[in-house]
């Protein structure tokens, strides 16, 4: 398939063998990535390169090797424009807690060059749009993570730009927090018409949110792909039934029952508890669906679960040593 | 999750204000020089707790009127006691009243630039058009600005106080000039010293504790040895001693050349060739405080 790499003419990013050396470490070794419009993640371990290829591209730290386009423009020479039509959310906290949200947002619009009149009312409109109402008034210090988290999102989006940074969006946010700002990451390109770059060490999420994926580990580009390509191949399906007075062991009836169909079936892997609960098939279609829905209707159970497991990302990282795959963790 | 909706919402989703769909923005962008200036206003108007809460207007204000009442009185005695002349000199103003001074300085300069590093708002500003040195320039500029506030309004009061007790028009304007040309350069450079000392600690209570020392530990020192100095007749020694405060620094510059009459032991202020010293080292360091504040940002990044 080939992928639009271009926004009016404009490919959003583009490096060609970058690299940046450090006296003790090489932070990003000959990366060279086409990153078109949409939603697209970035993923590595800690320290894999992710926030040292954000500054290359702000045009805020120089390359030691090759180079990099944003929005076509030359990240060596053009910095400022760059900068002036693209948005950066930090990983780290960056509010004062003794002003309130629209204050430091108008403050940063401002920043951004927008003039105060269009400062302030793109500041409201944004505020709004990241979810932040009549709380948007008060000190910033009494905020939840979560209403922190869109605060750091607004000021980025604030000047309305074409491409925006985000370094971890979801840390420290909570299940239902961490979906939120998925959602809110995936309306950005949606509704918003704004390219997106998502760093994340948890593969699990990005996948869900992302139109592609970028891997890098220890600075080199391990794989870039969109993200059906990382997970279409073949698509698993967890199924977990009730039990019933004819049936005391759903799990096993159900196991049975479908074997007796043809379809060869696995326990979740994992000593997890509710583990053994949990089928896991290989869906080859839309048929497979109907097939467990009649399997387990013909048992009298009831169906409590049944979801697509997508092969997770993280099994690009197999061919990785052991520790590796440890600091990068599992997500969903 | 993902709510996808048109601008034209249904009557009955008139309630759910996040459905009016997204704006871009066409307008202007103007650019680096525009964002200094905003960056510039922001800080002064901070300085004096604009913008900001009830709380941290308190102090400002609070040294502004403690500069100020002293003159008014002054100028008060004098035209009631029909005086020819001002009881203090327009360039001693300041120096009697550099505890103030430095007070403001230690309380205001960490305001300026600690907050950013302690809450790392400064990533924020550097993934904006402006660069490491706009922002020095306007947190320099916005102290300093803030300082010639805090010193040149009592000399104004002063000045307007002469003049309405008709002491001589050119006299006064002369010496209200050079006042202000003093008050300049100590409002450079103490900006400068207090926003290289702030800049170097995140956290706000040492930036002020710091300036504090810097400030009024150095000047008692000087004048402790100069005192000294005098006591034992050494008044060669003197001068020399005192460019090793901010406080004896302006007053030698203003002695030697604004015209003023020096607070060292004995009146015994540089002389022309000492004073030229004395100019070097305040310009240097103002100098040196830029470049070292443009380091620290260099450093600080993203």
């Amino acid at each position: 398939m080939v992928r639009v790499t271009t926004f009016e003419d404009v490919t959003v990013i583009v490096t060609e063998s970058l690299s940046k050396r450090f006296p003790r470490v090489t932070a990003l070794d000959r990366l060279s990535v086409d990153i078109g419009p949409g939603v697209t993640g970035l993923v590595g371990a800690n320290g894999a390169g992710k926030s040292t290829l954000i500054k290359i591209l702000l045009g805020l730290s120089p390359a030691t090797e090759g180079r990099a386009e944003v929005l076509g423009l030359d990240v060596a020479t053009k910095g400022a424009a760059i900068r002036e039509r693209v948005g950066y959310m930090p990983e780290h906290d960056c509010l004062p807690p003794d002003v309130s949200a629209t204050e430091f947002v108008v403050h940063m619009a401002r920043m951004s060059g927008l003039p105060p009149a269009a400062a302030r009312e793109r500041t409201a409109d944004t505020l709004r749009h990241v979810g932040l109402y009549e709380e948007r008034y008060r000190p910033i210090g009494g905020y939840s993570t979560g209403m922190k988290q869109r605060v750091k999102l607004a000021q980025a989006l604030v000047h309305d730009p074409r491409l925006v940074f985000l370094d971890e969006p979801t840390n420290g946010l909570d299940p239902v927090g961490r979906d939120e700002m998925l959602g809110l990451i995936r309306r950005i390109h949606t509704d918003f018409g704004i390219s997106v770059l998502v760093t994340s060490h948890l593969l699990g999420e990005l996948e869900r949110t992302c139109d592609h994926v970028v891997v890098v580990d220890g600075g080199k580009l391990l794989r870039s792909s969109s993200t059906t390509d990382f997970t279409q191949t073949t698509t698993t399906l967890a199924i977990e039934v009730t039990d019933s007075d004819t049936h005391p062991d759903g799990t096993r009836a159900v196991r049975e029952a479908l074997h007796a169909r043809g379809v060869d079936t696995q326990g979740e892997a994992g000593g997890l508890p509710g583990a053994g609960h949990i089928l896991l098939l290989t869906a080859t279609g839309d048929e497979t669906y109907d097939l467990v829905r009649d399997a387990v209707a013909d048992l009298g159970l009831g169906l409590v679960r049944m979801e697509q497991r997508r092969h997770h990302i993280s099994e690009v990282f197999t061919s990785s040593d052991e520790q590796r795959k440890e600091a990068v963790g599992h997500g969903g | 999750m993902a709510v996808e909706h048109s601008p034209a919402t249904p009557a009955g989703d008139r309630s759910r204000i996040h459905d009016i769909g997204y704006r871009g923005y066409d307008g202007p962008r103007l650019g680096r020089a525009y964002a200094r200036r905003s960056l510039y206003s922001q800080s002064l108007r901070g300085a004096y707790g604009l913008g900001r809460s009830v709380k941290s207007k308190v102090l400002p204000m609070l040294l502004f009127a403690v500069m100020c009442v002293p003159a008014a009185i002054m100028v008060a005695v004098a035209v009631a006691t029909k005086a020819h002349e001002l009881p203090v000199a327009y360039t001693r103003y300041a120096i009697i009243m550099q505890a103030v001074i430095s007070l403001y300085v230690a309380s205001q300069a960490p305001q300026a630039v600690s907050r950013d590093l302690r809450f790392k708002t400064v990533p924020l500003y550097f993934s904006r058009p402006i660069e490491t040195a706009d922002y020095v320039r306007a947190k320099f500029a916005a102290l300093a600005s803030a300082l010639f506030v805090l010193t040149a309004t009592p000399l104004l009061v002063m000045y307007v106080g002469a003049l309405l007790s008709k002491m001589g028009f050119a006299h006064q304007t002369e010496k209200f000039a050079q006042g202000l040309v003093s008050v300049a350069l100590l409002s450079l450079f103490f900006a400068g010293i207090g926003l290289v000392i702030a800049a170097v600690t995140p956290r706000r209570g040492f930036g002020i504790a710091a300036v504090i020392a810097v400030m009024t530990i150095s000047y008692g020192a000087v004048s402790t040895l100069q005192a000294i100095a005098f006591a034992q007749d050494s008044t060669g020694a003197i001068p020399w001693i005192g460019l090793f405060s901010p406080v004896t620094l302006i007053d030698g510059v203003q002695s030697a050349f604004l015209g003023g009459s020096s607070a060292f032991p004995g009146g015994t202020g540089p002389s022309g060739g000492e004073g030229a010293v004395y100019v070097v080292a305040v310009l240097s360091l103002i100098a040196a405080c830029y470049g070292l504040l443009n380091r620290r940002y260099q450093k600080v990044g993203l």
